[in-house]
């Protein structure tokens, strides 16, 4: 639009476009293409979820689903209570978060604030790779490190697979996400107030606490909520080291099942298609997706609400 | 943009049709030189499944022409189409019952059995436990029953010590749990549930391995590669103790979890070249696939007696 104003005004030399640009478009429609088979996916997702959850909501009473408290689709008579794969994962999820949010948290501070750039250079990226291990790996890492030559010697009553195992690994895998977000908020924050603190006579850890932290306060707050989805979406660690018997039980010890790891479970034996079972992992798919959903608005409104704009 | 995507639109169905073209001149033009129909429909146990899946893609990949489709819908499922003549031939994990023979006679469906392989389970409890060597069915079914509440080894017997029971089974897709609830607690698919299932073995050797109580089960050729970490139970169904072996299995003394398992082949299908020829390299390769299918080959004279049973089958086939 602006350009067509200019070549309207100026003499001689036109500015308006004199042929096609075909390589301009080919490159534009790619990159739309790109934008949008995001959101087709999306809502491929929700609708390829939706149809057999309808289906399977017509045969279980919602309530049934969401209050019961035996879950065993796979068996004879089977019952469709979900909350036992709810509360594995709520487990899991909180023991993940407690491992991941005060280290991650604590490596950034660190990075950010105290280590040196030298120090920076080499620790940054060795946290980083943690990010790019394969959860399998982390899964037998549970298993048969964790597990079955530390956890079985401080409980001994332990079982071999057990949520608390999976949990803790779960949070390790979670660190460099915590970590490395909240060190680029921090990092973010311009020098000018860390100046204005020390200026005041602040010392390091106030700065940090009192100064940098709330002004990063966004970015951190944006690295939990996708450290706790990651946690809630996570499924081989999970489905190796905690066990696949939905028990509904706050006992970490235990082996639990979580609504990931009955997905994959129920996903790779071969179910009749169109039978109550099949259509249950649906039914669960759409719990988890409207978890996560919720969770990822809830963390816009939260980023919006700390927002501190500088600049 | 408009046009772009007019292109990939009018562009994607062309050449997946394109494709598909090229697929299909592919696997006309190979040659099927049996002469026969190059079609093959078999179906049945989900237990025999895997032996015949592995020989019909073992003969397709030297068959090009010929095609074989294995289903798995059950036995009893399996009989119903083999009988109607929708197949041709049926897998099964059991002989074939009375009313079932009736209805193939009603149809005009003549049929023989070849036994292929053996099937057998095996009962394992962690390598460290010493104080249970054999269970009876009875204490099987009073452990995995159902309406068991049993969850430490002393309520099985008074005298196994104070020790909680860890449960390891293989998931309810499988044909190992519809066999061990069948044989062990009376119907198919009946069973407790709070154990810990899975469609994948391993899991049941790692949870017994590492759980001091642990008690779990699954097919014998997958316990004979884990013998270091498991011990395996005999198991007493009434005429004494009985430990799993190839040679109890082959004998029929490991019972009740032990069994063969079964083709019918319909005469009818079998005086197609392509049905013919198919059986012929399954008989005649049978105890490598019942080993990649991890099931206990035939012992040599039940190998020499399927050979004969498949001969008398041909002739009666008029080949």
């Amino acid at each position: 639009m602006a350009m067509s104003t200019v070549s309207e005004t100026a003499e001689g030399l036109s500015l308006r476009q004199s042929r096609p640009r075909y390589g301009e478009k080919v490159i534009r429609a790619t990159l739309a293409l790109a934008a949008i088979v995001s959101v087709f996916t999306t809502f491929g997702i929700v609708i390829s979820l939706l149809i057999p959850s309808i289906e399977f909501f017509l045969e279980v009473p919602i309530t049934d689903f969401l209050f019961g408290t035996v879950w065993t689709p796979l068996f004879k008579d089977g019952e469709f209570g979900v909350l036992p794969l709810l509360s594995g994962t709520i487990v899991i999820t909180l023991i993940a978060i407690s491992v991941a949010i005060p280290l991650g948290l604590g490596a950034s501070i660190y990075l950010s604030e105290y280590a040196s750039p030298r120090v920076r250079k080499v620790l940054k990226p060795t946290l980083e790779v943690l990010a790019g291990i394969p959860t399998v790996v982390f899964g037998f890492f549970a298993l048969e490190f964790l597990t079955q030559l530390v956890l079985i010697k401080i409980f001994p009553g332990i079982e071999v697979f057990n949520a608390l195992s999976a949990g803790l690994i779960m949070g390790i895998m979670i660190i460099p996400t915590i970590a490395s977000l909240s060190e680029d908020a921090m990092a973010a924050v311009p020098s000018g107030l860390r100046d204005g603190a020390y200026a005041l006579g602040s010392t390091k850890r106030q700065t940090a606490i009192k100064v940098v932290i709330p002004a990063a306060l966004s970015g951190i707050v944006a690295s939990f909520v996708l450290g706790i989805s990651r946690a809630i979406g996570e499924t081989m660690i999970v489905t190796i080291a905690a066990g696949l018997q939905p028990q509904l039980s706050f006992n970490p010890l235990i082996g639990m099942q979580t609504m990931t790891s009955y997905i994959a479970a129920a996903g790779s034996g071969d179910l009749a298609t169109g039978s109550i079972e099949y259509k249950s992992i649906f039914a669960v798919g759409m719990l988890l997706f409207i978890l996560t959903f919720v969770m990822n608005i809830f963390s816009v409104r939260l980023v919006r609400r700390f927002r501190q704009a500088y600049q | 943009m408009a046009r772009l995507k007019r292109t990939l639109l009018i562009s994607t169905p062309v050449l997946a049709a394109a494709l598909a073209l090229s697929a299909c001149g592919g696997s006309n033009t190979s040659s099927n030189d049996t002469g026969g129909s190059g079609q093959i429909r078999i179906d049945g146990s989900s237990t025999v499944y895997p032996l015949t899946a592995i020989a019909a893609e073992d003969f397709q990949g030297a068959n090009a022409g010929i095609q074989v489709t294995v289903g798995n819908s059950g036995t009893g499922g399996g009989f119903e189409k083999f009988c109607r003549g929708e197949t041709d031939a049926n897998n099964a994990s059991r002989p074939i019952k009375d009313s079932e023979a009736q209805a193939c006679a009603d149809n005009g469906i003549e049929y023989g059995q070849l036994i292929l392989a053996i099937d057998a389970l095996t009962v394992v409890v962690n390598k460290n436990n010493e104080f249970v060597s054999c269970l009876t069915t009875d204490q099987l079914a009073a452990i995995w029953g159902p309406a068991s509440t049993i969850s430490n080894w002393n309520e099985v017997d008074p005298s196994f010590p104070d020790e909680p029971i860890a449960l390891f089974g293989p998931g309810t897709d499988s044909g190992t749990f519809d066999y061990f609830t069948a044989e062990i607690n009376g119907e198919e698919g009946s069973s407790r549930t709070d154990f810990t299932p899975s469609e994948d073995d391993n899991v049941v050797v790692q949870g017994v391995e590492g759980s001091k109580g642990g008690l779990g089960y699954f097919g014998y050729t997958y316990f004979e590669e884990n013998t270091d970490k498991l011990k395996a139970l005999e198991i007493d169904s009434g005429a004494g103790c009985v430990a799993p072996s190839v040679e109890t299995a082959r004998d029929g003394s490991y019972t009740p979890l032990s069994r063969p398992l079964y083709v019918y082949a319909s005469i009818q299908a079998l005086a197609d070249p392509s049905v013919a020829e198919f059986f012929q390299y399954y008989v005649d390769n049978d105890a490598e696939i019942a080993k990649s299918a991890l099931y206990i080959p035939l012992s040599d004279a039940d190998q020499a007696k399927l050979t004969t049973d498949f001969e008398a089958l041909l002739s009666r086939a008029g080949k």
